[in-house]
Formats: structure tokens, sequence, C-alpha cells
């Protein structure tokens, strides 16, 4: 009896590996990523296989020859952030331009910090907005959805958020844009007819990724509801102040990346907070921040910047919100 | 169904050994009986080497408040009274004992009825479990005594009966619960009967249902008793969790149970309390389950104090050959034996033998922030951040500011993990540490 | 046009004046008075903030030896003598000589000396081990192997030798700022004086087990037998506990102790090699 193991407790794990919880995610964008091939055919394919191709590579280029370490690309966080970011990009993109966000999203928003868990923002998300910021026209150009059944566009390439940002710009009101366009209806946006990017094609495939993830608890619920109840509150209150110079709730929750958004980018683990009360204060300033931008930015959509802004809070959200803890609570 | 409230995990129970009746385990040649089975200070030996002793006699003494009875398990020849290495390598002062035959102390009521007519007083039920050595046998060995006596301004409420047994593969307060439920019954009664007569609750967890079946018809006779069904979640049988699933009450930080108005009992304590009392025989053997995948046969042994590891291991015929790691406890909280000639002791309750699929660690990955581990600790706490606080230099002071000192060492952080970062490894040690410090400066 | 110019450049240029005011009392306000010696002695000190001397880091170590009436009790492990000097110089004061120090590890439990009872697999860190449990060999005062010594020095000194599992002080860094001593959970490493030309004998063995015991765990292991202790002519070598100890105040290198000791637990350091040994 030589050389038993010898340990110090526990002596057995979950098994709930990184890697799992990383596939879980991926399977979960499955339907969205289905249906966006579906509708934009083989430029949506293209922009994915581009963006896994590049931000595999660079990591794993990074990693071997610039940190000399483990190679981790197998943890399948970097093909996570591939997938978002081809998600988050418009259909249309031509390819060097996703080569360049992934770059970016990796070896800048990734790499630089330390790799997995050390960034301070969502990799997928500085990708896009650096895009966005250098390429305007690229990143602006929208196509717009066409089944494999029919040929014709459902409606124009400008995403309904870009129509009303214009529309309210050149003096109509909201209900004048809702007119002109009759393809903007919170139930048409519902089930792919609403042009943008590739991943904000189906609400309805986006929530049932986000069912899919709170079944197998990948994430907790907080962060995605209290960011729709903020942006349903605040929408509510503008839009009854005012309902032709603000757009309503519905409207609000169902347009453009919120519900990408606020089911995959903000609830990534390495940027949000960890606790509860973290988590609903995270979501509610995601919430404020993109129903600002929306109503009084220049850009017409403001959920990465909203996402963007509130990753770096993260550290001083963890910092003051501690826990529920045990032994602290008075007894009656 | 109830349950605590914060944190907790849901391992694979793998009670694989709950059918195995409780049969007792063949004298070995020799035993050693360790003087330091209980918390607090060793116990100090009382025989010196060529001494005969019966089962039952009295071997140590207790060396302080905090310390307790230790009794022969075996009779025979004492052949030496030296320092010899305990299951993790320490040395420990054992009475080594050649055993001869098998001859009780002749006071010990060895009869099968049950005596369940308590006519102890309080003072002479305290007194009978001081000096038969009984300790907490859930795995913590506080001298059950000292938990029996809450200061006088304190006064117990609930006394709970803790047969929760949420440790995987542990059986053997399952079995003793089935088998022995009508002795556990009065054990519980002669607690309460110390306590004041409080109201009495045997907590077990749903996946034992013939436990509370059998406990439920054993409890119908007492009206102060009542046996509860807890769902099953881990660390439910951690003192703190228990009273939180059971009344709703929080122990206070750094404070005793007896503040939420409870006092917490293993069913193996009733148990021994009630051969103590009733039967006049002190605490000399326990039930140890001995299991894993890779044992062939699955045992629950009763095993006098004293037997060596490798004893039991040969005579239930485990093949060793797949047994990468023998654990003494369970596999969340128990230690990895590091030295097989080292004898059992009032905690052992399981001898669990893990494949190296089962136990191997992981390589360490990144911490990626998902807050898994706070989200299972049962204390509320924050492991990722006690972890990088320990990496980066031990910053005692933010470690102490982060209640480091409440941990209760269950191991949910590190089991939760999916990056399998050991978070318990370290927060153990330094939760040592800032004890000290927090200790010192209460000195000055 | 012209207007708007004006307006911002007075506006910035009364913000920065009156802003430029207050900074001004607030920093009267909160000055803090300190002796200018300080920076002076700090100047003079490594800098390195390791800690060795006992202070909190070089800063803390200069107002200590500008505080102290005499700065004898006082020395710089890491600066050594000369900076000690420079120190004693700047503050008109005489230093006090000390010996040179260095880092000894006492432990040749290699892994082909001393082999392993059991596989350790939880973090990599001495004290964790330390923790849990007596070790992953027989021999209970040995080294662990996990490197705590090496994560502590900062000079780069320690390094973990893979073939032995035993770590290596690189005499020509170390400091003897007494980092590793400390971060050591079984205390095996000794600062000793570096010794006339370098030269030193040691015991390189913790193991306070007995003979047979201590034999049995490690073959290199000093077994307490008293051999080095008879034969040394100096009365250098004390036996404690089954083992022995040379007094380096009272050593004087003869090393007939080396050739003496059966399991060779007595080695010596940077003696220059006979001519024949180097031939062969």
């Amino acid at each position: 009896m030589a050389n038993t193991i010898v340990s110090p407790a526990p002596h057995i794990h979950g098994r709930n590996e990184t890697q799992i919880l990383m596939r879980e995610v991926l399977r979960a964008l499955a339907p969205v990523v289905l249906v966006s091939f579906y509708f934009y055919g083989l430029n949506a394919i293209l922009l994915q296989v581009t963006c896994l191709v590049s931000c595999l590579l660079t990591e794993f280029l990074i990693q071997k020859y610039i940190q000399k370490g483990q190679i981790t690309i197998s943890d399948g966080s970097a093909c996570v952030t591939a997938v978002l970011l081809a998600l988050n990009l418009p259909p249309a993109t031509p390819f060097w331009v996703a080569i360049i966000g992934s770059i970016v999203a990796i070896a800048i928003a990734k790499m630089t910090f330390g790799g997995l868990g050390q960034n301070i923002f969502n990799p997928a998300l500085v990708g896009r907005v650096f895009l966005l910021i250098s390429f305007p026209v690229v990143m602006t150009t929208w196509t717009a959805p066409s089944s494999f059944f029919s040929s014709v566009d459902a409606f124009s390439g400008a995403t309904p958020l870009a129509l009303i940002n214009e529309g309210l710009k050149s003096g109509l009101s909201v209900q004048d844009v809702f007119a002109a366009n009759p393809g903007l209806t919170p139930a048409q946006m519902s089930f792919a007819r609403a042009g943008g990017s590739v991943g904000e094609i189906s609400v309805i495939a986006l929530l049932i990724g986000f069912v899919y993830l709170l079944v197998k608890k990948v994430i907790k619920p907080h962060i995605t509801l209290s960011i729709w109840a903020t942006v349903i509150l605040m929408s509510g209150i503008f839009s009854l102040c005012d309902p032709t110079a603000y757009t309503g709730p519905l409207f609000n929750l169902f347009t453009g990346g919120l519900m990408l958004g606020s089911i995959f980018m903000a609830t990534d683990y390495v940027t949000s907070p960890m606790s509860n009360k973290g988590m609903i204060i995270f979501g509610i300033g995601i919430g404020v921040l993109t129903m600002l931008i929306r109503y009084f930015g220049a850009y017409p959509e403001g959920v990465s910047f909203a996402i963007l802004i509130m990753n770096m809070v993260v550290p001083l959200i963890n910092k003051y919100c501690k826990p529920v803890r045990y032994g602290y609570k008075k007894n009656k | 169904m109830i349950t605590f409230k914060i944190g907790g995990i849901h391992p694979h129970d793998n009670k694989i050994a709950k059918n195995a009746a409780i049969e007792s385990l063949k004298l070995p040649n020799k035993v050693a009986i360790s003087m330091a089975q209980h918390l607090g200070a060793p116990a100090t030996p009382i025989v010196t080497k060529g001494d005969s002793v019966v089962v039952g006699q009295v071997i140590g003494e207790p060396s302080g408040f905090i310390s307790g009875f230790v009794h022969s398990s075996v009779s025979g020849t004492v052949v030496a009274v030296e320092p010899r290495a305990d299951i993790v390598g320490n040395m420990v002062t054992h009475v080594v004992i050649d055993v001869e035959g098998d001859i009780w102390d002749e006071s010990i009521d060895r009869s099968e009825g049950l005596n369940s007519n308590i006519v102890a007083s309080q003072d002479a039920i305290l007194a009978k479990i001081k000096s038969s050595g009984i300790v907490g046998m859930g795995g913590a060995t506080f001298p059950t005594h000292v938990k029996l006596c809450p200061p006088k301004d304190k006064k117990a409420d609930f006394l709970l009966i803790n047969g929760a047994e949420c440790e995987p593969y542990v059986t053997a307060d399952d079995r003793l619960m089935r088998e022995k439920s009508a002795c556990i019954a009065v054990g519980t009664a002669i607690m309460a009967k110390v306590l004041g007569g409080c109201k009495s609750y045997i907590c077990i967890e749903e996946n034992k249902p013939e436990a509370i079946a059998a406990m439920t018809a054993a409890c119908s006779k007492y009206e102060n008793i009542e046996v509860l069904k807890l769902k099953k979640k881990y660390p439910q049988g951690g003192e703190k969790q228990l009273i939180d699933a059971v009344t709703k009450h929080q122990v206070p930080s750094g404070a005793l149970p007896i503040e939420a108005g409870c006092v917490v009992q293993n069913v193996a304590t009733a148990f021994a309390a009630y051969e103590a009392v009733q039967k006049n025989k002190p605490l000399i053997e326990r039930v140890m389950t001995v299991t894993g995948q890779c044992v062939a046969e699955q045992k629950n042994y009763l095993v006098r104090f004293g037997t060596p590891l490798s004893y039991i291991l040969e005579t239930s015929g485990c093949n060793l050959e797949n047994a990468a790691k023998i654990i003494s406890g369970g596999p969340m909280m128990g230690k990895a034996v590091a030295n097989i000639e080292a004898t059992t002791q009032k905690g052992s309750s399981c001898l669990l033998m893990l494949t190296k699929e089962q136990t191997a660690r992981m390589p360490i990955g990144n911490c990626i922030r998902c807050g898994k581990c706070a989200d299972a600790c049962p204390m509320g706490l924050e492991p990722w951040l006690l972890y990088k606080l320990s990496e980066n230099g031990n910053q005692f002071d933010a470690l102490e500011d982060n209640k480091i000192f409440d941990c209760i060492e269950c191991g949910c952080c590190t089991f939760t993990c999916p990056s399998f970062i050991p978070l318990l490894d370290i927060i153990r040690v330094n939760k040592v540490e800032v004890m000290k410090i927090i200790r010192n400066r209460a000195k000055k | 046009m012209d207007s708007t110019l004006l307006i911002t450049v007075v506006l910035i240029t009364v913000v920065g004046v009156v802003l430029a005011i207050v900074l001004y009392f607030v920093a009267q306000k909160f000055k803090v008075v300190e002796d200018e010696r300080i920076d002076i002695v700090e100047a003079c000190l490594p800098g390195a903030n390791c800690g060795g001397c006992g202070s909190a880091g070089c800063h803390d170590f200069a107002q200590r030896l500008v505080a102290a009436p005499q700065i004898g009790s006082l020395f710089c492990p890491v600066g050594g003598n000369e900076v000690m000097n420079k120190v004693a110089n700047v503050l008109g004061q005489e230093a006090v000589e000390q010996a040179k120090m260095v880092a000894v590890l006492k432990c040749n439990g290699s892994c082909f000396n001393r082999p392993k009872t059991n596989t350790y697999e939880g973090l990599s860190s001495c004290r964790v081990k330390a923790a849990l449990y007596s070790g992953d060999t027989a021999c209970r005062y040995g080294c662990l192997g996990c490197g705590d010594c090496v994560s502590a020095c900062k000079f780069g000194a320690l390094s973990m030798d893979v073939s032995t599992g035993l770590p290596v002080v690189d005499e020509s860094k170390c400091t003897a700022c007494g980092a590793c001593v400390a971060a050591c959970p079984k205390t095996i490493i000794e600062l000793r004086p570096v010794g006339l030309k370098n030269c030193r004998v040691v015991v390189i063995c913790s193991s306070k087990d007995k003979g047979a015991v201590a034999r049995k765990a490690c073959s290199a292991a000093c077994i307490g037998c008293g051999k080095c202790q008879k034969i040394c002519p100096f009365g250098a070598i004390t036996i404690e506990n089954n083992l022995a100890y040379i007094d380096p105040s009272l050593c004087k290198l003869c090393t007939k102790c080396v050739s003496e000791c059966p399991t060779g637990a007595i080695h010596k350091f940077n003696f220059p090699k006979k001519p024949k040994e180097d031939i062969a």
C-alpha cells in the first residue's frame, strides 16, 4: 500500500468545468445563429467562420509566441467571443473588418489584461464598438433579412432604431415613422423581421437561448431581468409623458441589441458582478444608460456602450455589494 | 420541505453502503488508542507498560476543561505508551494494547433489552456523559458534556439531533438510525432532560426514508421529540446550517449555537449517551462505514477505537489496487489518510476509498469570475476574493474584513469551481492565521 | 467669436488661479514635517523593501535609523557593512561591523535520498501542505519541496532543483534578508555567517527523529550518533534532539566531522578542490 494520494478536502469535485459552461453558452446561442444563417444565408455563415477562425488564431498565436505559456483555446471562451462578435456585426460586414474586430476583441480587450477572467470589458463588445467607431459606414450599412423563400425585402435596410432616430431628427413624430414603416411592430420584430446586426434577427430565438441558460443554471436571471425592467419602466414613463418624441416599452425591448446584449453580453461572467444585489444594480445601470443613449444620444443604439460603461463599474460594485452572509441576521 | 437558505451544493450522494447491516468487526491483535480523540487538550494516559486492562477501563484522563476521558476498547496488556503517527502523520501519544480475550468491566450492562426508563438526575447524567468520554461523533469531536452545559443565563429552546448525514458515501448514521432507533430516541430524551426538557427535533435528509420511518415510529411515544424530513443539500449537517434549516434562526458570527437557542448533537452521540446512561457503557466503539466504488463489499462495521486502518481494510477484503486515495470521513470534509497504520478514533465515521478518476485534481485554470463559489458558500462568503487576497501576499486585514473566520471549511467552493481552483486549501490556512491575529488582539 | 475666445481664456485662467491658491493652503494645512536626513539615509539604502531589517520597508528603516540614538542594533542585511558605513557617515555615528550571512538549506532529502511514501496533490504551497499533514515522505522535518522560499525571495537567489526536488541557494545573489527563513513552515533554512573565505561546514539535516526512524526515512539524515561531536577538536558540535548542530562561531573548518559522518549529513561548502581531485 504505497503512494496513496493525499490532498486537503474536499476530495471530490463537481466537474462543472469552464469548458462545459462555455459549451452551454454556445448551445444557447445556436438557435439565433441558425436563424441568422437562414435569413442572411452565406453572409452570416461567412461572418461566423471568419470571426471564429480569427479569434481562435489570435488567441493561439498570442499564447504561443507572446505569453509563451499554456495554450488554452480549448476552454471555449474564444469561441463564445467569436460567435458573439459575429452576431454583433451587420450581415454585410466585409471579412477584413470582421478580422480586425476579432483581433481587437481577443488581443486588446482580452489578452492584454491577462487572458480569460482578467479582462475588464466584454471582448466581443470592445471589438464591435471599435469597429463602429473606426468604420462607421460599414458598420451602419444594414442589409434587410430575406428568407430563402421570398426574394422580396421585408422592409428597407435601416434598423428600426435608426429609422426612429432619423425620423425624429427630421422633425417627424414617432407615430409618423411608424405609419411610414408598417413593418415596425414588436410582433413583426420578434419573428426574424428586424433589420440590424446578425444576432438581432429574432427575439424568439434569443429568448430560447435565455431559457436554456437558466434551466442549465449557467447564468442567473438577475442581470437580464433588471435590464428589461428598467428599460420598460423608463421608456414607459417617457412615452407616457410625450408619445410623439419617445418610443414605447415594447418597441424598446424588442429592437436593437437589447435582447442580445441583456441575455448574452451583460451576463458574461468575467465582466459582471458576482453578488445578486450587485447584478441588479449592474442591470439597472445598463438599462438606464441604454435608454439615455437611445433617447438623447447621437447613436440610435446604446446597449453596447451601456454595457461597456457598466463593465467599468463592476470592481466597485463587487467591492460594495457583498452576498447575504450567515450569522449577521437579527434573530427574532 | 425545509432546508437552509444560503448557498449549498448537490453532490451525488453515493450512499452505496446503505443496505449493509451493521456488523461487529473481529478484534485485531493489537490496538493503539490515541489520547487525542477529542477537540481540546489531549488526555493524560494513566496506565503504563505492563498494566493489564479490561474493556471499558479508563486509560486516559482529561487534562483541561475542554478534554475528555479515554477508555480501553479491548482487554489485554499495555505494551507501550508512546507517541505514534496519526492519520496525517502528526505525533500523538497512543496507548498500545496487546489484545487478550474480550473481558468487559463488570459494571457494564451488556444485555440486549431496551431500557427506556430514565431515572438518573440531570447532574448524574452529565457526570456519566463526561466520565464515559462522549464527544460529538459527527466529526468535530467536541466534548458532549461541555455542549450540554450552556451558560446559566442562556436557555436551550431546541435540541437538534443531527441525522442529516449530508456527506456523500457515509451511511453510519443512517444504519444506526434504522437499527437502533429506539435507543436513539431514549438518548435524545436523556439529553433533552439535561437541557431542561426542551423540544427536540431529529433531523434527517430525505434520501434516508427508512431511517425517517424507523425514527418516527420510535419517537411516537415521546411528545417532545419530532422527526423532521430535510431536503437533500450539502452541508445540511453543518451545525449552523441545520439550525437555520430547522428554526430559521442564525447563529451570530463567532458565537456558539446556544446564542440561537439551540444545541446540536449527532445521532451517534445520542446513541452513545443512551448506552452510557442506561447501560453504563463508556464510549469504546462506533459504527464506521467502509465504502467506495472500488471496494468489493460495502460494510458498516462496529469498530473498537484504536483498530488500525490497515487491519480494517484487510479484514473487509478491500482490493487496494484501484484505490488511489483513502479518506477517513466523508469525501467533502474527511481527511486523506497519509499513514495507513494509524488507528480509528471517536470521530472517524467512514473509511472511503476513491479511485484516481474520482478524486484527481485537475490543472488549475484562471478564475473566470463566475461567482459560483460565492453562490455555493453556505456562510455567504466570497471564496474567490479570499483566494485572491491570499494569493497577493496574505492581506490579513482585508481577509478579516471579508469574514474569513466565518468559513466552516465545508468545501463547497472548491467543489463547485469550474476552473478547478483549490480555493479552500489556502483559505483554510489563512483562516488559522487570521484567527491567531484576532486572538492575540483580544489578549491585549 | 472674439468674445467667446476671451471669455474662455479668462475663465480658465481664473479657475486655475483659484485652484492654485486652494492647493497652496491645503498643502500648508496638511504639511508633514519630516527630518530631511530620512531621505538622505533612504537614498543610501538598497531600496529593495525586502523587510530583512525587520522594518516595513526601506523608508521605514530610514526613519528608525534617524530616530535611533545608536544605530548599532540596526542592520541592513542586504546592503551589508558598506551601506551601514555610509548611513553612519550621514548620521555622524559609528557603524558596527557584522559578519555577512547567507541562507543555508538544512535538508538533503532529495528524491534519491528520501523516498516518497505518498503523493501530495493539493495546492502547491509549503504552507498549505504543512498545515495538512507531515509531508509526502516519512521524514516529518524535511523540505516539502513546494518552493514557498523560492517565491518569497525577492532577489532571485533561490531556485528549485528539479532533479533533487530541493531549493538551491545562489550565494552570489543571497542577501540574507531572511524572507525564506520566515516563509519556510518547517524552518529548515538558517542564516549562517558566510565564513572564512566563504567556506562553511554545515549539518544538512533538520530531522529530530531517533536515528533508526530518521535513517529509514532518509538515507542522508543526521541520526544523532555523536561521532562528529567526539571528533570535533573545538567543541563546536552539539547534539540536541538527535540532531547535530555546528556552531559557526566555534567551527574552525577542519572538516574532520565531514568524513566522520556515517550518513554524509555534514557538508562542506566552497572549499577549494584539491589538485588531485581536479585531475580525477
